[in-house]
């Protein structure tokens, strides 16, 4: 196996897991947030667009993760820094 | 009519014409096109506006943009609303419009280029010292990278920066996704589903405006409030 298709499997694999494992935490943190806002929404309606806001900031922060590890994954599927390394090592 | 290829993560691979060092790709082509859109619009609606009982209807959308704007604002700081609001409206309607615009076929959204949105990040990495200094003299400002003690100043710096990479990446990342999963799903199943993500899309972009608008100001407010709060509770403390 020479060079190049080992770092197109890896880069390919990874990007996989990047976002697989990336989203379990982010998903998990949203559905604690959204279940927050909904029982304080439900103690509280009259606090309804302050608290709506606040989530919106919040999920906006907490989705921020995944979308790095959305970034990364897209970078080593299209923009792979490797590549041009590795030609450069074959072409001479 | 696709412009941004499969194979493209952004607008700024797609050029349009080139001579010497200077390269107009298809991120320059669209800013400017938003920009040309925003600029028109508000002169050729402000031309006429007036104060009688009637009011023209362009004059109403306005109106009821700019005082939604200034809503949001004064929530969050109540008492100086009108003197963020140029920036922070213009950081919105930029975003939004470029954004909402993405329903338009052979269009591509500025935003899904990491340049438009460094740059929009890059404005509010500067204006965030600019607004704390104007507001309380640059010994303040600097005091503040000094609390508690002198041990955190390069906290106080890792924050500011690591905040405007997040406000960065963020919009990039969400227009970024929304358009290559539209592709994606034309490429999948072309007749109905891409016009339902297309809708969400909608939702999704005015969300992250709004989100880079509000967190915009709130880094703002945080620099410029902060002093505030140490003044009056320093006044409070001589008053005593």
């Amino acid at each position: 196996m020479d060079t190049m298709s080992f770092i197109a499997i890896a880069s390919i694999i990874t990007a996989g897991f990047c976002m697989g494992i990336g989203a379990i935490g982010p998903s998990l943190a949203q559905g604690r947030a959204v279940q927050g806002a909904l029982s304080s929404i439900a103690q509280q309606p009259d606090e309804r667009n302050s608290l709506t806001r606040t989530l919106f900031v919040g999920l906006a922060m907490i989705e921020s993760i995944a979308i790095y590890c959305f970034v990364i994954s897209m970078i080593l599927i299209f923009a792979n820094p490797f590549w041009g390394v590795a030609i450069r090592k074959i072409g001479g | 009519m696709e412009i941004v290829g499969m194979d493209q993560i952004s607008p700024d691979q797609v050029i349009f014409w080139t001579w010497g060092f200077v390269t107009i790709n298809a991120t320059l082509v669209y800013t400017w096109f938003v920009m040309a859109i925003l600029v028109a619009g508000s002169w050729w609606i402000t031309r006429r506006i007036s104060r009688d009982l009637t009011i023209p209807r362009w004059q109403n959308f306005l109106e009821v943009v700019v005082s939604g704007i200034r809503g949001e604002i004064r929530e969050i700081v109540p008492e100086r609303a009108d003197y963020y609001l140029p920036f922070i409206g213009t950081l919105f309607l930029f975003i939004a419009l470029s954004n909402l615009l993405a329903v338009v076929p052979g269009y591509v959204a500025p935003t899904s280029s990491l340049m438009t949105t460094g740059a929009l990040a890059i404005c509010v990495f500067i204006s965030v010292p600019l607004f704390g200094i104007v507001g309380h003299g640059v010994k303040h400002y600097i005091k503040e990278y000094f609390q508690p003690t002198f041990i955190f100043f390069p906290f106080h710096v890792m924050g500011e920066i690591s905040r405007t990479l997040a406000l960065m990446v963020r919009l990039f990342g969400n227009i970024m996704s929304h358009e290559k999963v539209i592709a994606i799903l034309l490429a999948v199943t072309p007749l109905f589903f891409p016009v339902v993500m297309q809708a969400l899309g909608l939702l999704i972009g005015l969300i992250q405006a709004y989100i880079f608008a509000i967190l915009a100001m709130v880094y703002i407010s945080s620099a410029a409030q902060a002093h505030d709060e140490q003044l009056h509770r320093s006044g409070g403390e001589k008053a005593h």
